[in-house]
Formats: structure tokens, C-alpha cells, sequence
């Protein structure tokens, strides 16, 4: 174990834990879209990374579509028009697979009573379509006779290796604490998490809409005796996972880069430990879960060893779970107060 | 080392006296197609490797290599055509096995060119060897596939403790690194590349870690590398992590050389590193570029060829089933077009030279690379 490397300088200390805030900010916007679900279904949507995983695809495609498929670095400022738009379409993919998911995988089920877990397998078959689909975009491409057109878009032959966003968004230095300098995109990133977390926070406690997913999520035949509207308030509930799926998407692109058909599957698994983490159902957990989880794999890694991290993070989960077996913050969605 | 030695050669006897009796019991089961008098025309080679799948361009490499050299061939010899089955593993060790024992059930196959990877070599190296079907492999380079006494398997590609031990003496004398952090993504490939890179560095190696596949978050590597004064990196793995760690080395502030192997010699490096991550970037392959009027382009292409053309040799020479084919391989000696060709008794090839391909100006330059000597 390899205290020094952690603990030897403030600038050591700092860099590991805000590379690990940037990836726990882009969890735990990814840990919402399952947290939400099982709040008001009590169904884990396995198929919420292959969500994510649509909206990185998009952010690459919009970069694609307005600057070409030339290789080129740009500033954070210079990329933010396009990374604006690359947001919206993001957001718009993400939440359409989300609703298409509810309308196809889920409300079928539902309507008839199923049992959760047939819901359960449905989700995880709904995420190998979507993942393999993805994989496939080449081949369905051809079918319409597309694929010279949309060359760029499908990479036919390689549809299922790295896809990558031909825009690296290049880093700058704004703030030095002991060594350690923090990125605007790094910055952005944790920013516009926290932002988006406090949004949907006031959002479920504060609107007409979030009593009502609230209500759906305490007690659905009281709720809907009440006057709400099951259907509606589960699809709102997919159409917000969805939108935070998108936002994380694009903060992923920023950071990362690249994207391909399997991408969603380890970044789905963190961000449902991270909503386990800090208690399945709360919306604030989900946040700290994902805050939480992404800092400890980074202290994991400089411990142990980068192979390491995993299992710091998962023993940490176990022991969090041996205490407080409903999580962190292990309060549910439709018991938090107005 | 003794003691491996010892098994490795118990093995190998073990090994021949059963490959013999194998041999032995095909043979009287080929008399009627041998009754021409060991011609072997109309039969088939087979390929397995990846041709779909996340590696599928390489493979396509080496079917193009094949290929040309089938052409070529039939081209002067219309009376006694030999073609080429592919199968199709995804370069997954776990598909592969299936599709061997196809292979050896297939009495119109008489050698293989492949198979493509490490992993599925190892997974298949076995039922090959006991069914005595003769292969040489255009690409995988795990050092530990010619020790299990396979001895119909075969290389014509530097194996990677040769890569390695010249990427290290790259890093340390060329580059005149003093510190090297040196990283790999803990598979069969990636594990003995970094392992014999690190073994030569000697006291140049400062520090190592190890990442997984798929990981996309490396700020936990690039703070261990600028903690540890490294000047300069070695990865072992593939191009996507590799280009990952490059980028964030880069934007981390790291100004030393990033070096890593053939596994990462892909036009796909740069762009996941993005220009600037990946500019100056040094990539080996214990691979020359093919000749500039060769018919076939990309990694692994001309050593396919080359492979190929072995096997055709033995065909021509008169061979007449796998051992003999197998024989004609162990004592052959020739040129090929990625360098000389002849085997030592394990199946490695014994002279291979390494290259240092370079990232120059946001791109891979494939045509320019430096012999590492």
C-alpha cells in the first residue's frame, strides 16, 4: 500500500480526488436515470447505460455533422457552440431511447401485471438490442442503402470498434492549489453535474409534475385515485433519465472522447453501484453515491494500483451496505419531503 | 530455465511420437487422394483469425495476404489450383476452439495460416498440434505459445520478448530515457510485452501499473507518472487505451516519449489521442512496411503473404500430407517480403527485426519507420 503516493503532497491529494469527482459527477448523472426508475417502478432499467451510451454516439455525430471528420483540437470556448447543440441532440436521442424503452420494454409488461423480474429480464435483453443494434448501425445502414451516404455516421465494416468524436477539446489551466492545477473542462464538468442535480432535486420537491412522480412512487393506486396519471408520471420519469443520461453523455465526450457499442456497459454498472451506494430511490444518494465512488477508485488506484480501484470501490459498497443496508442516504423517492 | 528446458523438451518428444501415430492414421485414411503420388492440388488452406469484431481490420489484412499469394500462385500453376477457407473467430479465444475442430475435421484443409491472436493460439495451439495440422501464424507474438511443445505451430513474426527487449533499448538509448513508468492492460499480450520491456529497462524502470480494458478515466496513472519524474512512458495493450492515456498524459501536463507496441501501430491511436495527444508518439512493430509495389496493404499483410507462400513451396515441393508439409516448413529458408524467413526448433521465426513507426503531424507515418537495432 502506497500512502506516499497519496497522502506525500497536497498536489498528489488534490489530483487524485478531482480526477476522480470528474468521473463520479459524470455517475452519478447516469446513477439518476436508474434511481428515478426504481423509485417509481421499484424496476432496476438495466437498459439505462445503452441510454447513455446513444447519447455519446450523438455528441460524435453533431461534431461530425458541423465540423467534418477532419481531426482538429479547439479550446473549450471555441467548442462551445457545438458542444451546445451536441447537449440537445444528446439529450433528444437519450430520452427518445428512454421513452421508446418505457413504451416497449416496460408498459407491455406492466399493463398485463407482470412480476418485477419479467420486467427485469426484459430490461437486460431491451440493453443487449440497443447495445448490439448500435453495433450493427453498418448493416441496417445498407439495408436502406444508406451507407455510403451516412459513411462517416455508420463506419461500415467498423461499426463496432472505437468511435471517436474528431474534435479533441483541448484543456486549459485555470486555478493552481498546491501544485495541483484544476481544467475549465474539468471544472465544467463538476459544475454543470452538481448544477443539473440541484435542478432535478428542486424540480421533484418543488413542482406540480415532482409531487406527482413523488405520489407515484409512495403509492400508485392512491396516486392515481387522486387524480395522477400513472403512465404519465413513469414516463416522465424515463424522459428525466433519459435528458441526465444525455447531459452525462456530453460531459463524457468532453473528458473522454470516445465512445462505442459496449461503452454504456462498465460506465451502467458504476453508476448503479453508485445509486446502491448512496441508497436506491434517493435522488441526492445518487449524487453523492456517484461523488463518493469515482474518488475512491481514484484513491484505490493510487493505493493499490490502477487494477486495484474496482475492488476498493466494491468493498467500500459492501461495507457501506453491512451498516446501512438501504444505502448512504437510504430514503426513498416518494418519502422525501416537500 | 533448466527445468523449463527439460519439460519443454520432454514435451516436445511426447508431443512428435503423438503426432506421429496421428499422422500415421490419416495417412492410410488419404491413400485414394494420394494415389496421384503426394499431389496435394484442389486442396484447401484454411485461415482463422478475427474478420469481424473490434480487431476484424486485421484479419482482413491478412485474407488480403493470403489471397495475393493464392493468386500468384494458381496464376502459374492453372493444373493444380489451392484455395483458401476463412473462419471467423472475432479474435476470441473463447470462439475459436469450435471453429479448430472444424478445421481438422475438414479433410480438404491441409495447413492454416493463422491463427491471428495470442489468446485463441493458446486456445487451440492443442488441437492442432494432436491432429498434426501444420500453421504458421502471421501476427500473434505471445512468447509462451512456442513453449508448449506444439510442434506443427509456427511464426513468421518476431515474438514479443524480441519486441520488447528492443523497445526497451529504443526508450533507454535512442531516446536516452533515464525514467520509464511503464503500463499494460493485464492481457496474455499486453502482460508479456510490458513484462520483457521491463525486465531490459534494469534500473531505468522508476514505477508500473496496470489499467483494464475499458478503462476510460486515467488520472490516476498520469498523477502516479508526473509523482514519479518518469521521461518517458511504455504501454502494453491496444490502440484505444492507448490513445486515452496518451491524450490524458498529454493534457496532464507530460512532456516526456509515449511508446508502446503493435498493438497500438493503428491509424486508430491518433485518432483517440486526438493530434497533440498522440503527436511524437512511438509505436514498434516487429513488421516492415511492404514494398511499395506489394499488392496488399496494412499490419500483418505481408507476413501473411509470406506464410502463405511457405505452405504453397511445401505443396510444389511434393509434399503430400501434414507431416511432410510440417517437415518441409521446420527446414525451410527463404526471403520473404517482411524480411528472412526459417524456423528455429520451437516454431519462432529466428531472425526478426523491429520497427519504430512515429506519430508526425497528426498521423500515423507507416511508410517511414526507423529499424530498431
Amino acid at each position: 500500500m502506497d500512502f506516499g503516493n497519496l497522502f506525500g503532497s497536497p498536489e498528489n491529494f488534490l489530483s487524485y480526488t478531482m480526477g476522480g469527482l470528474v468521473f463520479g459527477a459524470i455517475y452519478a448523472l447516469i446513477a439518476l436515470g436508474y434511481t428515478m426508475v426504481y423509485g417509481v417502478l421499484q424496476l432496476i432499467n438495466f437498459a439505462h447505460s445503452e441510454v447513455f451510451m446513444y447519447g455519446t454516439f450523438a455528441v460524435a455525430w453533431v461534431f461530425i455533422l458541423l465540423h467534418g471528420t477532419g481531426s482538429a483540437t479547439w479550446s473549450l470556448g471555441e467548442a462551445v457552440p457545438v458542444l451546445l447543440v451536441a447537449l440537445v441532440a444528446a439529450c433528444a436521442l437519450s430520452a427518445g431511447v428512454a421513452l421508446l424503452l418505457e413504451r416497449l420494454a416496460y408498459r407491455p409488461l406492466m399493463n398485463k401485471n407482470a412480476p418485477k423480474l419479467i420486467a427485469l429480464i426484459s430490461a437486460i435483453g431491451a440493453s443487449f438490442a440497443l447495445a448490439e443494434a448500435m453495433g450493427l448501425r453498418d448493416r441496417f445502414a445498407e439495408v436502406f442503402g444508406l451507407d455510403d451516404n451516412l459513411a462517416d455516421y455508420v463506419a461500415p465494416g467498423k461499426a463496432r470498434d472505437v468511435y471517436t468524436n474528431p474534435v479533441t477539446i483541448r484543456e486549459h489551466d485555470i486555478l493552481t492549489i498546491g501544485g495541483y492545477t484544476l481544467s475549465d473542462v474539468d471544472l465544467v464538468i463538476i459544475v454543470a453535474a452538481l448544477l443539473m442535480m440541484v435542478a432535478l432535486d428542486q424540480f421533484v420537491r418543488r413542482t406540480r409534475f415532482g409531487r406527482g412522480i413523488r405520489a407515484v412512487a409512495q403509492d400508485p393506486e392512491s396516486a392515481a385515485l387522486m387524480g395522477v396519471n400513472p403512465t404519465r408520471v413513469v414516463q416522465l420519469t424515463f424522459l428525466i433519465g433519459g435528458l441526465m443520461a444525455g447531459a452525462a453523455a456530453t460531459l463524457y465526450m468532453m473528458k473522454v472522447g470516445v465512445t462505442r457499442q459496449n461503452a454504456g456497459f462498465i460506465l451502467g454498472v458504476k453508476a448503479f453501484t453508485a445509486a446502491v451506494m448512496g441508497g436506491i430511490g434517493n435522488l441526492r444518494g445518487a449524487l453523492l453515491g456517484g461523488l463518493i465512488l469515482g474518488v475512491m477508485e481514484n484513491w484505490g488506484s493510487a493505493l493499490f494500483g490502477q487494477n486495484w480501484k474496482d475492488v476498493v470501490a466494491f468493498v467500500l459498497l459492501v461495507l457501506i451496505l453491512l451498516v446501512r443496508p438501504s444505502g448512504l442516504l437510504g430514503e426513498s423517492l416518494g418519502k422525501a419531503r416537500a | 530455465m533448466t527445468r523449463n528446458k527439460v519439460f519443454g523438451a520432454s514435451i516436445a518428444v511426447l508431443a512428435l511420437s503423438l503426432s506421429m501415430t496421428a499422422c500415421g492414421s490419416d495417412d492410410s485414411g488419404d491413400d485414394d487422394t494420394n494415389a496421384g503420388g503426394g499431389n496435394l492440388c484442389g486442396k484447401n488452406l484454411a485461415f482463422l483469425g478475427a474478420l469481424t469484431g473490434d480487431a476484424g481490420a486485421l484479419g482482413q489484412n491478412m485474407v488480403n495476404g493470403i489471397n495475393l499469394a493464392l493468386k500468384e500462385y494458381n496464376a502459374d500453376n492453372a493444373d493444380c489450383k489451392i484455395n483458401l477457407k476463412t473462419f471467423d473467430s472475432q479474435g476470441s479465444p473463447d470462439k475459436a476452439p469450435a471453429l479448430a475442430t472444424q478445421i481438422i475435421n475438414d479433410d480438404s484443409i491441409v495447413g492454416l495460416v493463422g491463427p491471428g491472436f495470442s489468446g485463441e493460439s493458446l486456445a487451440t495451439g492443442k488441437t492442432f498440434f494432436e491432429s498434426g495440422l501444420p500453421s504458421i501464424s502471421p501476427s500473434a507474438t505471445n512468447v509462451t505459445i512456442t513453449e508448449q511443445g506444439w510442434t506443427t505451430w509456427h511464426r513468421v513474426i518476431g515474438n514479443d520478448d524480441a519486441q520488447g527487449a528492443a523497445d526497451a533499448k529504443y526508450l533507454t538509448e535512442t531516446v536516452g530515457a533515464k525514467k520509464v513508468f511503464v503500463v499494460d492492460d493485464g492481457q496474455d499480450y499486453s502482460k508479456g510485452l510490458a513484462g520483457k520491456v521491463k525486465d531490459s529497462l534494469g534500473d531505468a524502470l522508476v514505477d508500473s501499473d496496470q489499467i483494464s480494458v475499458g478503462d476510460t478515466n486515467m488520472s490516476a496513472i498520469v498523477q502516479g507518472v508526473k509523482s514519479s519524474g518518469a521521461d518517458a512512458v511504455f504501454y502494453g495493450g491496444y490502440y484505444t487505451e492507448a490513445g486515452l492515456l496518451a491524450k490524458q498524459l498529454r493534457q496532464g501536463g507530460f512532456k516526456g516519449t509515449f511508446m508502446s507496441g503493435d498493438g497500438s501501430e493503428d491509424p486508430n491511436f491518433v485518432k483517440v489521442a486526438g493530434a497533440e495527444g498522440a503527436e511524437g508518439a512511438v509505436l514498434s512493430a516487429p513488421a516492415a512496411p511492404a514494398p511499395a509495389d506489394f499488392g496488399a496493404s496494412g499490419l500483418y499483410a505481408t507476413q501473411a503473404y509470406d506464410a502463405t507462400n511457405i505452405f504453397l513451396a511445401a505443396i510444389k515441393d511434393g509434399a503430400s500430407d501434414g507431416q511432410e508439409i510440417n517437415e518441409f516448413i521446420g527446414s525451410y529458408t527463404g526471403d520473404g517480403v517482411s524480411g528472412p524467413i526459417a524456423f528455429d526448433d520451437k516454431g519462432d521465426i529466428k531472425e526478426s527485426a523491429i520497427y519504430a513507426y512515429f506519430v508526425k503531424d497528426g498521423a500515423l507515418d507507416v511508410e517511414n519507420p526507423e529499424e530498431i537495432k
